[in-house]
């Protein structure tokens, strides 16, 4: 039941919304409990999926679009790259699950990253499988843009003698 | 290790946020005096409270037309637990006199504890947010409530 989790989220942010005043530090505790999450997300993406050895960045980032945000929210983003040496990619969403039920930002919060839990979910995941990246919102449709942008890029170049994935 | 394969992956990933969501709440709310224990538990129930307001009101109309409290503790027990944690609750009791106890044998938010004597003073945490839930889901169907838990043996609650 996927409207129980878009529910819960919603009071999760609104109980952190009553706990800080200041929206940065809402961001900040968003992300790292998406962090936490992600971290043992991936296990269970892993024991779901059968995906196979990835040799690109631009492969693992169609995985996150194509397979794991298919099978946790439903929806498949579409994926681009912003960079010739192919390390940054964006998952463009146009309609985000998480905000559902939401119309717009709690007055007093337009700098609230309302969805700042999957920046912390694809930043804890990636790392388990030893990828370091940053994550974060480049475009959010409750802040009046027209889609909602995850940026993604990775950290370090990819060696493909010493990445495995975990099984 | 946190693995929850043969339960449905967006169940997994309510059960993840339910998780991380008992351990940042804790550590921001409880202080060392008792009061802050129960501070932590309020605030987790008080979640599920609108949580299961909000679930209330996205039910189908002809639910909403219970003839008696009965029926709805019926419906609280199949249909909600199945929506909530994809299983229904396995036995309702009741003194019939307002007061019903619901068993779970094998509650999916306790299931990953392990099951030794001192885990149980744990579970009262994991198990907030579902009375809260329980709890708004009643208050929109007109039921003024309270709703405690209570762990004898993991991962059994009622």
């Amino acid at each position: 039941n996927k409207d129980l989790f878009v529910l819960t989220y919603g009071a999760l942010v609104a109980q952190l919304c009553k706990d800080y005043e200041k929206d940065e530090d809402v961001n900040k505790y968003l992300d790292k409990m998406g962090y936490s999450i992600g971290t043992r997300l991936v296990e269970d993406f892993l024991a779901r999926s059968c995906v196979r050895r990835c040799h690109s960045y631009s492969e693992i980032t169609d995985i996150i679009a194509q397979v794991a945000f298919k099978m946790y929210l439903g929806i498949t983003p579409s994926v681009t790259c912003n960079n010739p040496s192919r390390t940054e990619f964006s998952l463009i969403l146009d309609k985000n699950p998480l905000a559902e039920f939401v119309e717009e930002l709690p007055a007093g919060r337009s700098s609230l990253c309302y969805c700042n839990l999957l920046c912390g979910i694809i930043r804890g995941a990636l790392e388990m499988v030893h990828l370091a990246a940053d994550v974060t919102f480049l475009q959010d449709r409750l802040k009046g843009d027209r889609v909602t942008e995850i940026g993604i890029t990775f950290l370090k170049k990819l060696d493909e003698k010493k990445y495995r994935r975990k099984k | 290790r946190w693995t929850v394969v043969g339960r449905m992956a967006d169940a997994a990933l309510f059960e993840f946020l339910h998780m991380e969501m008992v351990a940042e709440l804790w550590s921001h709310h409880s202080d060392p005096g008792p009061g802050g224990q129960k501070m932590s538990l309020s605030v987790l129930e008080g979640m599920g409270f609108r949580v299961g307001q909000a679930l209330g009101e996205r039910l189908p109309q002809e639910t909403l037309a219970f003839r008696e409290e009965l029926d709805v503790l019926k419906f609280l027990c199949k249909d909600l637990w199945v929506a909530v944690f994809q299983k229904q609750m396995d036995s309702l009791r009741t003194n019939h006199q307002g007061t019903y106890v619901l068993q779970d044998n094998s509650f999916p938010l306790l299931i990953r504890m392990a099951s030794g004597p001192q885990y149980l003073e744990e579970a009262p945490k994991f198990l907030a947010f579902t009375c809260g839930l329980l709890r708004g889901t009643l208050s929109t169907l007109g039921i003024k409530s309270l709703v405690t838990a209570s762990v004898a043996s993991l991962p059994t609650c009622e």
